[in-house]
């Protein structure tokens, strides 16, 4: 059994000795270096652009400028194609853009023969632009003239959905309801992966080769196919190792441009790679949403019906478009089900602000701060015990969307909050910093989650896994998922020795993806790899194994060979047959019948189930400073059957990490003049350092989930969901007021805490 | 521009050509293929290029190539002993699963070991302030803290 067992992951050697090798560390020598050029405005058109002072700067090999390249305009969201143009992700984006969208655009590229040069040469390019008033708010943006033609009133999307048959104003009649009502705004934050985008690009055999940091390797080949109008097959991407994602590395960054500098000079080799200062700018943002909740309770607690609007800022590009509040939008109904009506309408806003896409959660960690604020917030003010009016009103095993189908399997959220209240000693400590005096206050707070696993029935799920059986009996296992640090490789090679009964020690996986060799698999997103990938794991395992047992009865000339444990063949009785190192090596130099054993399947996923969970939270404030110290914090997850304790920590702690940073310290702010990012960099914009951080606990409820490959669910994004709306219901346990914006940094704290009174 | 500094990298003297403007990580990854000094800012915000310069950690994006002259410089290459066996530190970031995306682990290893050669006894909190020139977006830092009290308690 390898399933549930704390196997070291299977990088980590090689990431501790230096030897990962990362995009950048392949680079060949004498590769030219490409630096992109950005608008220094948020609106307008490029008219003009002068490079002949940059092409004269010596080391320069060429400058290309959105006049030069193709009238081609392509999507970038790492979603699976579809064959249905009714689904085609919206294409809006050339390789470089003359219609300038956001502040820092890209509008040309500089090719030289080292870095220091490209960038010199930046410096030197003329443009002369046509300004427009930047539209940065969603008001402001609906208000004015579109961004993209196709789209009147900058709106790319507004819908709209209902469960229970009636309105919400239809559902207050006859029903005895208090009506509670509240606004929530959710900040733009980024990614912050360690390592920046970067990739390079060069011709071999007549095919485009792509080596870059993403997390979607089968998606970047098509988008560059499409981008260059070229077929396909002529792209190759080839992923090694990555240092974050997170999401950004979900959409198709500068891989295409780069594809097409290296074309344009005749397949040169060219890299290009993002300062961090581009970073944050140029690759993806999490969206800002404004929420609008009002819901409408009965005086024994129950939901009877909510009415929520939701507002997200897109930016400039649509890169996932309307998916991600639309993701957002139905967990609405999955978190919570109302008893006569759920009313949601969702917009999506193009502004000139940095492209939004997904990040980790997907539009939920947002819906859920705004949710579990309210929820609090309604509890306070019916003066109803906050977990009986969560647990009353949550979903429960066996509730299937009403609209989308998703269901929740296994759902042991009730034990998930039990957990986490008497970690805390929850209730009895809400009741107590109910009522505190004094400048330094303590706080409890919680909030729940539900988080669906992949994203079957909305998109396609398919995955596929290759095994290939090696002379000594050990195997080599090909997947198309993708590791980007959430450790899939090594639950991979957990699954793989399950289920072929070869022990782990002689499970080599493939980490580094390439779309000639490894098989097709989306990438890594949502939390679909341990779920979907799973269950192609799984499959190719079976069939693998299959073939290792036939093999063995043509040698035996029998039908007894049964199973495989341990490296060896059993019959039905348990005893050993035969080594697995003896049939392979006989597989393949049998002089009569030599067959190289291997398998490839593909999993179609038609399946999908909701992980759930909550954070319990203890803080301290001082009122005086504005600022929150955590005391205690912990998440509780039903994820299923956990396949590696200690990397599924992992995913916890990082993912709680920065659920705390949304909630307390992440924010990139804009000039509201220009549209220009205040503090696009790591000095400016406040990730968590080691003293940011508290001791992170965190513990698993594990219920076998019939629908996942080993019983497992999804892991990778929920815990970042809960944690930012629980350090706000602590605040508010320990100050009385209710901040219904994030981040509660010392200055938004301080000023309430001063307009209230309290000091 | 060409200029010739003599150091020693991960114990053996090297005889280097640099130009006089370009860092310490440009010269350990494009002359040495010494890659496991990583990129992450360039701008000394971040910590994952840092190396040990003489036994103390330094951010080596913004240390000048030419400074390393007579110095001796270790970067993660250098932990592992000359039979390849990792070194208390590696090991405990495998034991402790403090790797992840292992982006910013050959700095943090760095950092470590120059803490766990002081010979000095830390505790957890002030471990935390040793090590917050490192970001590290997906730990959280706790079982990074883990690795770098297991490796000091085991050394000390
Ligand atoms: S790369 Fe040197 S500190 Fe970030
Ligand atoms: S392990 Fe990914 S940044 Fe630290």
């Amino acid at each position: 059994m390898t399933i549930g067992k704390n196997i070291p992951r299977v990088d980590a050697f090689d990431k501790v000795t230096g030897r990962a090798k990362y995009a950048d560390d392949l680079v060949p020598t004498g590769t030219l270096i490409a630096k992109v050029l950005h608008s220094t405005i948020a609106n307008g058109l490029v008219k003009k652009i002068d490079t002949s002072k940059a092409k004269q700067v010596p080391g320069v090999i060429e400058v290309f400028t959105c006049f030069d390249v193709p009238d081609i305009v392509f999507p970038t969201a790492g979603h699976p194609w579809s064959t249905n143009i009714a689904n085609h992700d919206i294409a809006d984006r050339k390789l470089l853009n003359t219609r300038v969208r956001y502040y820092g655009d890209d509008i040309a590229v500089v090719v030289a023969e080292n870095e220091l040069t490209a960038t010199e040469a930046l410096k030197l390019i003329e443009v002369e632009y046509e300004e427009y008033t930047p539209l940065l708010t969603i008001e402001d943006a609906m208000n004015g003239d579109a961004l993209h033609e196709e789209y009147p009133n900058n709106i790319l999307a507004s819908t709209k959905y209902n469960v229970g048959g009636v309105s919400f104003e239809e559902a207050l009649e006859n029903n005895d309801v208090k009506i509670f009502e509240d606004e929530f705004e959710v900040p733009t934050v980024q990614h912050c992966f360690m390592e920046n985008p970067n990739s390079y690009a060069y011709m071999e055999s007549g095919k485009i080769v792509v080596v870059t940091s993403t997390q979607i390797p089968h998606i970047v080949r098509r988008v560059i196919g499409q981008a260059l109008d070229i077929p396909w097959g002529q792209v190759r991407v080839i992923k090694p190792y990555i240092g974050g994602g997170f999401g950004a590395k979900q959409d198709v960054l500068y891989e295409p441009l780069n594809a097409w500098v290296s074309k344009m000079l005749g397949g040169k080799c060219v890299k290009l790679e993002l300062t961090r200062e581009e970073g944050f700018i140029n690759t993806r943002v999490r969206h800002a949403m404004k929420i609008h909740i009002k819901s409408a309770v009965s005086e024994n607690g129950r939901l009877i019906a909510r009415k929520v609007k939701m507002f997200s800022n897109q930016g400039g590009y649509a890169s996932h478009g309307h998916s991600v509040v639309a993701g957002a939008a139905h967990v609405v109904k999955q978190l919570y089900q109302d008893e006569v009506a759920t009313d949601v309408e969702f917009t999506t806003v193009f502004t000139n602000l940095p492209v939004a896409g997904a990040m980790r959660g997907y539009g939920v960690p947002q819906i859920t701060f705004a949710l579990e604020a309210h929820m609090e917030n309604v509890a306070k003010e019916m003066n109803f015990d906050n977990i009986e009016l969560r647990k009353i009103n949550m979903i429960k095993e066996g509730f299937v969307d009403p609209l989308n189908s998703i269901p929740s399997l296994t759902n042991e959220l009730d034990q998930c909050i039990e957990i986490g209240a008497k970690h805390l000693n929850f209730r009895e400590k809400h009741k107590k910093y109910s009522n505190q005096e004094g400048h330094i206050r303590k706080g409890v707070g919680c909030a729940i989650f539900s988080y669906k696993t992949g994203v079957y029935p909305i998109s396609l799920e398919t995955a596929s896994c290759r095994m290939i059986l090696n002379q000594d009996g050990s195997i080599q296992v090909q997947v198309g998922a993708t590791e980007i640090g959430q450790g899939a490789d090594t639950v991979f090679t957990q699954m793989a020795a399950e289920i072929t009964g070869i022990t782990y020690d002689k499970v080599y996986i493939m980490s580094a993806q390439d779309t000639d060799v490894t098989p097709y698999d989306s990438g890594a997103y949502a939390s679909r790899q341990t779920y979907v990938s799973g269950h192609a794991v799984k499959k190719c395992g079976l069939e693998l194994k299959q073939k290792i047992l036939d093999y063995a009865n043509y040698l035996k000339e029998s039908e007894i060979a049964v199973d495989i444990k341990e490296n060896h063949v059993l019959d039905k009785d348990g005893n050993k047959i035969i080594h697995v190192s003896e049939v392979a090596l006989e597989s393949f130099y049998h002089r009569e019948n030599s067959k190289h054993i291997a398998a490839e399947a593909t999993h179609h996923c038609d399946t999908n189930t909701i992980s759930h969970g909550t954070t319990f939270v203890e803080i301290e404030v001082d009122l005086k400073l504005g600022l929150v110290k955590i005391l205690d914090i912990i998440n509780v997850h039903d994820s299923g059957t956990i396949i590696n304790p200690k990397t599924a920590l992992g995913q916890v702690h990082g993912g709680m990490s920065m659920g705390i940073a949304y909630a307390l310290s992440e924010e990139l702010l804009f000039n509201p003049k220009t549209g220009e990012a205040y503090n696009g960099d790591l000095l400016g914009y406040k990730i968590p350092t080691s003293l940011d951080s508290p001791d992170i606990s965190c513990k698993f409820v594990e219920k076998y989930d019939p629908s996942g490959p080993f019983g497992n669910k999804a892991l990778g994004e929920p815990p970042t969901v809960p944690v930012a709306p629980a350090i706000r219901n602590a605040l508010f346990n320990a100050t009385g007021i209710k901040y219904n914006q994030i981040p509660l940094t010392p200055e938004r704290i301080f000023n309430k805490v001063k307009d209230k009174g309290l000091i | 521009m060409i200029e010739i500094i003599k150091c020693k990298i991960n114990g053996r003297d090297q005889e280097i050509a640099i130009d006089p403007r370009e860092s310490l990580t440009d010269m350990l990854r494009n002359k040495l293929g010494l890659t496991s000094v990583k990129k992450g800012c360039e701008v000394g915000e971040c910590g994952a290029c840092t190396v040990l310069i003489d036994g103390k950690s330094y951010n080596s994006c913004i240390y000048l190539a030419s400074w390393a002259k007579d110095k001796s410089i270790i970067t993660v290459e250098g932990l592992t002993s000359e039979n390849g066996e990792l070194s208390p530190v590696q090991k405990a970031f495998i034991d402790e699963s403090a790797v992840q995306c292992g982006f910013c682990t050959p700095g943090l290893l760095l950092t470590a070991t120059e803490i766990v050669n002081s010979g000095q006894k830390y505790t957890r909190e002030e471990l935390r302030t040793l090590i917050s020139g490192h970001l590290c977006r997906c730990t959280g830092y706790e079982n990074i803290l883990n690795a770098v009290e297991k490796a000091l308690n085991q050394e000390n």
